[in-house]
């Protein structure tokens, strides 16, 4: 084939590719978040994204934070450790890291599961069923697990961020020698609000990316046991990507000037 | 009148023409079984009567209305008239049997869970199956008692319209018999309009008042069950024998 072609190609199953999920979620987020609510299901993945990923986010947390202090003391002289090992944790675990990794690894656990199941709901046509049962897929499936996503994981990165500053702190006072009471007294110094809130925004944007990645992948997926395998692949693979990219246009945004 | 209309359908998917213009009426309290080999658009022209796909053109005509790309509470309304069999069951394997024939009830049209719960126990019980299998899961099913279930679920809400997307697939004969004669008694106790899409000739016979032969996206031939046998057309007595060879060709390497 013409290099040009196959180029051509390319870009316009991209860009196909994008309007589809533009489409999708503008049909998520206005069908999926109206009424009618199902409560029940809202609650069950609540508890399947949130509480579930907990331990996996928490133990993430904790040794990234760790690691951080070990890494910082490498590069601090012995006069500016015990302040710079606290600062550059509680920053780089609020701003960055603690969104970030918390999002990478939810997307692993929670965006391939999604898509699992939809893309079984779909290729077994449960989810054709459901249309004729005079239910909306968009209000019962997709809906629910976009709001409870988008909910879940600032939750999970306030406690995430709390987890793996307190790794660090654990290195730096255990392992490092730093001093506790001091190490304890730069970091909520040295931490402002806007640090922990734009956090906690970046980790809604990504709740929603893998709530929305795992749903459309889902929901196109066919044929058969392959097709759902792709779908998971797709949703995990896609939805780390723009996870990382978002994190890089959020931070430009907010710590931008 | 007709109480389904299809006049001039046409779907195409990329550049596979699929409905080629199909023309179709089915009476009020009818059964029609459409027969036909695979991938000759039976199932797409079930899904676009549902709307869970638009057709390219042409109408269709529930009760004298135009349902093509109806919206909003007009599409629930519109779906809340239908009950569907689809060719794997497709029953929500998250929920008991009950809730499966329940659901319709319950979240479509709000049913408190207690009353639902006896409406699909009765259910149930019209398929042959007793209350103790509504606390199962759909795995824990053969394929003959969830096809079963299938049903119950769809003529759970009592729907005028039913459709059955190959009833007997995948089942013995005996069970696919079983399932013949609970389709005819269920249809006829709720008095619904019903299509069928099949390639079981001994399933057609038995549940269908009207028999239609779908070929390459067309209605070739459509007339009363027991004329299928002196239809005179080719195409039609190749089918119903089970002949390889005629005018329908299949797309088989030749050695």
């Amino acid at each position: 084939m013409n290099p040009l072609a196959l180029l051509g190609r390319i870009v316009l199953d991209f860009l196909a590719e994008t309007g589809r999920i533009a489409l999708f979620a503008r049909d998520g987020l206005i069908q999926g978040l109206a009424p009618r609510y199902y409560v029940s299901q809202f609650l069950l993945q609540f508890w399947r994204i949130g509480y579930t990923s907990l331990p996996v986010v928490a133990l993430t947390s904790f040794f990234t934070g760790g690691a951080l202090a070990l890494q910082i003391y490498q590069g601090s002289s012995a006069v500016t450790a015990s302040t710079l090992v606290p600062n550059i944790v509680v920053l780089g675990i609020c701003r960055e890291l603690g969104p970030v990794l918390a999002g990478l690894m939810v997307s692993g656990r929670v965006g391939a599961a999604v898509a699992a199941e939809l893309g079984t709901m779909r290729v077994t046509e449960q989810i054709d069923a459901l249309v004729t049962l005079s239910t909306n897929p968009f209000k019962y499936l997709v809906g629910p697990r976009i709001l409870a996503s988008i909910i879940s994981l600032p939750l999970l990165v306030a406690i995430g961020d709390t987890i793996g500053v307190f790794g660090g702190y654990v290195v730096g006072t255990r392992s490092l020698n730093l001093n506790a009471f001091a190490y304890i007294n730069n970091t909520v110094d040295f931490l402002q609000t806007s640090d922990v809130i734009s956090g906690l925004i970046k980790a809604a944007v990504f709740g929603f990316i893998i709530a929305l990645m795992g749903c459309y992948h889902g929901f196109h997926s066919k044929g058969g046991a392959q097709g759902v395998g792709r779908a998971t692949t797709n949703a995990v693979v896609s939805s780390a990507i723009l996870i990382l990219a978002a994190n890089f246009l959020l931070t430009t945004l907010l710590f931008g000037n | 009148m007709a109480h389904i209309t299809l006049r001039n359908v046409r779907k195409h998917f990329g550049r596979k023409h699929v409905l080629n213009g199909i023309d179709l009426e089915v009476g009020k309290g009818r059964s029609l079984v459409v027969i036909g080999g695979s991938g000759t658009g039976k199932s797409v022209m079930l899904k676009c009567i549902l709307g869970i796909l638009q057709p390219d053109s042409g109408e269709i005509l529930v009760g004298g209305e135009n349902v093509v790309g109806l919206k909003g509470t007009a599409r629930d309304e519109y779906l809340a008239r239908f009950g569907m069999l689809f060719q794997g069951s497709a029953l929500f394997d998250s929920l008991t049997v009950w809730e499966n024939v329940a659901f319709g009830l319950i979240q479509g049209r709000g049913l408190a869970r207690s009353t639902a719960k006896d409406t699909a126990i009765e259910k149930l019980a019209q398929v042959g199956l007793t209350s103790d299998v509504g606390n199962l899961y759909p795995a824990e099913l053969s394929g003959g008692m969830q096809k079963r279930v299938a049903l119950a679920r769809a003529i759970a809400a009592d729907p005028e319209i039913i459709f059955f997307d190959e009833p007997t697939t995948g089942l013995d004969p005996i069970m696919a018999d079983v399932i013949n004669n609970l389709i005819v008694d269920c249809v006829k106790r709720l008095g619904a309009t019903t299509i069928s899409i099949t390639h079981d000739m001994a399933s057609a016979r038995k549940i269908a008042d009207d028999i239609a032969m779908i070929y390459k996206g067309e209605i070739i031939w459509r007339g009363e069950a027991n004329k299928v046998n002196s239809s005179g057309n080719a195409h039609v007595d190749q089918f119903i024998h089970g002949r390889a060879e005629g005018p329908i060709q299949m797309d088989v390497l030749k050695l």
